[in-house]
Order: C-alpha cells, then structure tokens, then sequence
C-alpha cells in the first residue's frame, strides 16, 4: 500500500479539548485531535483508555464536559445522535448492535430510514412516487450486499448468522445510510485471520470507493499499522501519541504505555 | 354437526375480541418493553370518550376526536412517565403503567361519568342464519360478532402493512430490537415511543368501540384486559399474530369446553379456562406460541 502517496483533504472533524467524566472517573481528559477528508484515522491504547467513549462522543451518545467539536465547519459543544445521523456519521458497535429479528435486507433498509422521504400514508397506499423510492433504496441496499459478499444470506435474520456475518452486517448498514464519516469500533475484535483479511479488505474498498473518512478503533496492531493513515493514541483518557502509524511505532510513550514501565 | 359448528364459530368470534385488546398489549411490550397495565384503562377511557362525544356530534367526527385524544395521551404518557424513566428496570415501568391505570380509571369517570352508556354505532343485534341448507335449522351466528371480526381482521392487516411497509414501521421494529443501534442510525427514541402508544391508543379505541357497542360502556370494560392477559402469555408478548392467534384459541377452547365439558366435570369453565391454560403455557412454553425465545449464554 502506498500510504506516504495519499492525499487528504481539509479537516472534517476537529476535536478541541474534549473532557468526559463519569460521577469522578475521568472518562477523557482534555483530548484534541483532528480527522481529514478521505483519510482512516486509527484510535488505539490499552483497555479503558477512553476509546469508545471517544466514539461515542463523536456521535453523541456522551455529552463532553468540556472542549468542543467542530463538524464540518460548524462549531458545537455536543452532537445529539439523531444530529449526527442526519448529518452523516455512521458507526458500528463493540458488542455487535443489529437488528436481531430483522432479516439482513431489513437492517440495511433501516439504515436507509433518514433518506426514506415519502409519507408513511403514501407508502402504506403503494402510492406511485412512494413505491419508486423503496424500489431505489432497496437497489442501493443490493448494492451494499453484493459489495459485502452477503448474497447467500440476504434474508436470513440477522441473530441466526455467525459472528463474522454479523459484524459484516453491522458495517452493510452503516453503509446503507451513505454515510461521510464512519466510525468502526473494534471491526475485527473477535475474528478469526480470514475474517480479518476480509474486513481490512471492505474497509480500505469503503474508504477508496466511496470516498468515506473513517475513525477505526483497533486492538490488532498489526491491523492497525497496515490500514490506517494516521493514529492518536490514549492512555488512561490522555493523548499520549498522534501522527503516522512508524511515527507512534518509534514513539517512548506508547512504548511504554503498552509494555508497562518502570515508575 | 350443525351445533358443533355454531359453537366453534361463536368461539371464534369471542376470540377475535379478546384479541383486540390482546394486540394493544403486545404492540407496546414489542416496541418498548414496558408490560402496558393500562391497556385495559385505555379501552375504557377511549370508549367512554366516544360514547359521550357521540351524543353532540355524529360518529365519524366523534371518533376523529377520540383518537386525538388519545394521541395527545400517548405524547403526555412519554413526557411524563416514560421519558423520566428512561433506563429503569422493566418492573419499574410496570408499576408506572399500573398508576397509569388508575389515573386513566378515575379521570375518565370524573371527565365523561360513571354511568353505564349504551353506545349504538349501527351494529345490528339480530343473529343471522347461514348453511340452513346443509344442516336442519342453519347455524345462527352473531351479526355483531361478525362485524367485529371482519373489523379485526382490517385493523390486523393494516398493522401488518404498516410495520412491514412503511419506514415508520421498519423504525419501530429496529427500535424494539436495539435501542442503541437504532439511535446510531438516526432514528430518535422518543418520537417512536410517542408512535407506539398513539398505535396502541388507535387499538384500544377500536377495541372499546366494538366491546362498548356488545357490552354497554361501563366500568367492567377495564377488566377485558384481565382476559387479554392469558391470549399474551400464550400468544407470545411479542407476536402480534400470537395475540390473534391466542384470542382465538382461548375464544374457541372456552366456548368448547363449556358446551361438552361442562355437563361432565361441572359448568363455570369459561371463567377458569383461559388462565389455566395460560398457565399451562407459563409452565412449559414461557415464551408462548410466537414470542421470541430468550437464551441466556454464560
């Protein structure tokens, strides 16, 4: 891969200052970093750094504190979830969040939910205009599944597919909202070394084709180092490290962080 | 033969009653995880409004506003009892609805009276008689049973439509799946709470319609729910078509049991029949017919 020859466009995401607590747990403390248009952005660190709630502030399940987060050009103190998704972030969860009744076309369609723009009467009529659009959400949806290789289980529901499908799933309907900004917490946790191969595989595509930014939080170094552009690095809720992945590599801190070290 | 028929059919017909109310029990629990306790408050509290609207205007206008009404219960029920209980244990929510109940009893009677209406929206009461060329004297069924029925059956479909055709629908169910998925793709929770209980109060309107028009608008309509209860266990919390399903199996098991069990062991089975069996259910089948069955990894 050619890393070194890409280029990024303007910061999409800039993140100032972000506190978060719980109760007197420091969540984050005082964390600022920035995402580029088009670029995989890695988030790493020991367990509790403070990286999924990092995500979450991201998407507004928390509400930092302190600090602010500038989203394409607008300033705010916190996104809201429902703002997030409308403005074009999706993610995927640790613990895989899907919907687990819903057969594999119905989760992807979900997703497309925000973009669905007929009233619910003319859907329920099968008025002319609203059947046009389901018949065009339900081609994108296609689209997605043939990009993800989950043809064979397109209308299996979602709970009876094994682990790695799902996660495949998970990642189809975030993908399934077009979203500009994707945040991935832990794509692979849990995978076997095929099932990994093939999501690196899905996300470098999602980021080349489609032109996605991504914020990824990986526990496989060897991942990490491979796909993304730029990595920060938290420890116990502090950025202890930012930059490219052979910058943090050679970095004494994160060295530390992960290794232990001597007090 | 003949009399065999007439006694399933009638069966039938009380079962889709039972189902009605049944549905509205199983559309919150689905969406939102909150046993209702109130659905039965709310069938009384919509029939007693449209019975008492009626009396100034005509019906279509009476049951427009009625179901404004309890639109506008379903937003002051997310505002003020869901929303500050958002996250809490499901036994919490219940002991909310249980109060619900009684706040929905008392202010109805206090609002509209406590009087027993008698609500005519044009049913007619006469049986009618069918197949009197099969069988010596025909089978005579309730009309007024049929028509409930056949309004069951519409109000089934249209839920049917509505859940698996139209993007509210698909966010109900993503929401009664995984409330955090169903945040992170931009569909805001209390919105499709205030849908839900809006469904529920649309429900319980029709059912108190049809049990007000058959039974007289009164007090007792409360307690339909008390026989709605067993069509959910076995139904399945969580199936609409388990609730159908379930109305019409305890509708037609009482009606049977009553008719050729009952000169055997002694009359009174219908009063018994449905929470037996729904205890039966509890005991070997917990999730019920259709309900989803929850396994527990360790």
């Amino acid at each position: 891969m050619s890393c070194a020859q890409r280029n990024f466009g303007d910061v999409v995401l800039d993140l100032r200052n972000i506190s978060l607590s719980f109760g007197g747990v420091k969540a984050l403390s005082n964390v600022s970093f920035d995402v580029r248009e088009h670029e995989v952005r890695a988030i790493i660190g020991p367990n509790g750094a403070g990286k999924s709630s990092m995500l979450n502030v991201i998407n507004g399940v928390y509400h930092p504190l302190e600090g602010e987060i500038i989203f394409r050009g607008e300033r705010r103190r916190e996104m809201d979830t429902h703002q997030a998704a409308a403005q074009g972030i999706a993610r995927t969860f640790q613990n895989i969040a899907l919907f687990k009744g819903m057969s594999v076309i119905d989760n992807l369609l979900a997703g497309r939910n925000l973009k669905v723009k007929s009233s619910f009467l003319a859907q329920l009529l099968y008025w002319g205009p609203a059947l046009r659009e389901e018949l065009e959400h339900r081609r994108k949806v296609e689209e997605i599944i043939d990009f993800l290789e989950i043809q064979h289980v397109r209308k299996s529901a979602v709970g009876q597919l094994p682990y790695g499908l799902q996660k495949r799933v998970e990642l189809g309907r975030a993908l399934a909202m077009e979203p500009s900004l994707l945040l991935l917490d832990e794509p692979m946790a849990g995978m076997n070394v095929e099932e990994k191969q093939d999501m690196c595989r899905y996300i470098l595509d999602v980021n080349d084709q489609f032109g996605t930014t991504l914020v990824l939080i990986e526990h496989d170094m060897g991942v990490v180092m491979d796909i993304s552009d730029r990595v920060v690095v938290l420890d116990y809720g502090k950025k202890i490290g930012d930059g490219t992945p052979a910058d943090v590599r050679n970095n004494q801190a994160v060295i530390d962080a992960y290794l232990g070290v001597k007090h | 033969m003949g009399f065999f028929l007439e006694v399933l059919l009638g069966g039938l017909m009380a079962g889709v009653l039972y189902a009605l109310v049944a549905i509205g029990f199983a559309l919150i629990y689905k969406a939102s995880g909150v046993f209702n306790f109130a659905q039965g408050a709310m069938v009384l509290f919509a029939a007693l409004s449209l019975v008492r609207l009626m009396e100034k205007m005509p019906f279509l206008v009476a049951f427009a506003i009625t179901l404004m009404i309890m639109i506008l219960l379903a937003f002051a029920i997310e505002r003020l009892v869901l929303r500050p209980l958002v996250n809490q244990e499901g036994i919490i929510l219940l002991m909310a609805t249980l109060g619900v109940s009684y706040f929905l009893d008392g202010f109805g009677q206090l609002l509209w009276g406590s009087d027993i209406y008698t609500l005519d929206i044009g049913m007619p009461k006469e049986p009618a008689t069918i197949l009197d060329n099969v069988f010596q004297g025909g089978i005579q069924i309730n009309r007024e049973d049929l028509i409930a029925a056949v309004i069951a059956a519409l109000l089934v479909a249209t839920l049917a439509l509505f859940f698996q055709k139209t993007k509210i629908g698909r966010a109900l169910r993503a929401v009664a799946d995984d409330h955090q998925a169903a945040q992170s793709i931009g569909i805001p929770l209390n919105t499709i709470w205030v849908i839900v209980w809006s469904v529920a109060g649309f429900v319980a309107l029709i059912a108190g319609m049809v049990w007000g028009s058959k039974l007289g608008v009164q007090f007792s309509l409360a307690l339909v729910a008390l026989k709605a209860l067993p069509v959910v266990i076995l139904g399945g919390f969580t199936s609409v078509p388990g609730a159908i399903v379930g109305g019409l199996i305890i509708g037609v098991g009482e009606k049977l049991s009553e008719v050729y069990l009952g000169p055997v062991i002694g009359g009174g089975i219908e009063n018994w029949f449905a929470y037996v069996l729904a205890l039966i259910f509890l005991l070997f089948r917990p999730q019920g017919l259709f309900g989803d069955k929850y396994i527990d990894r360790v």
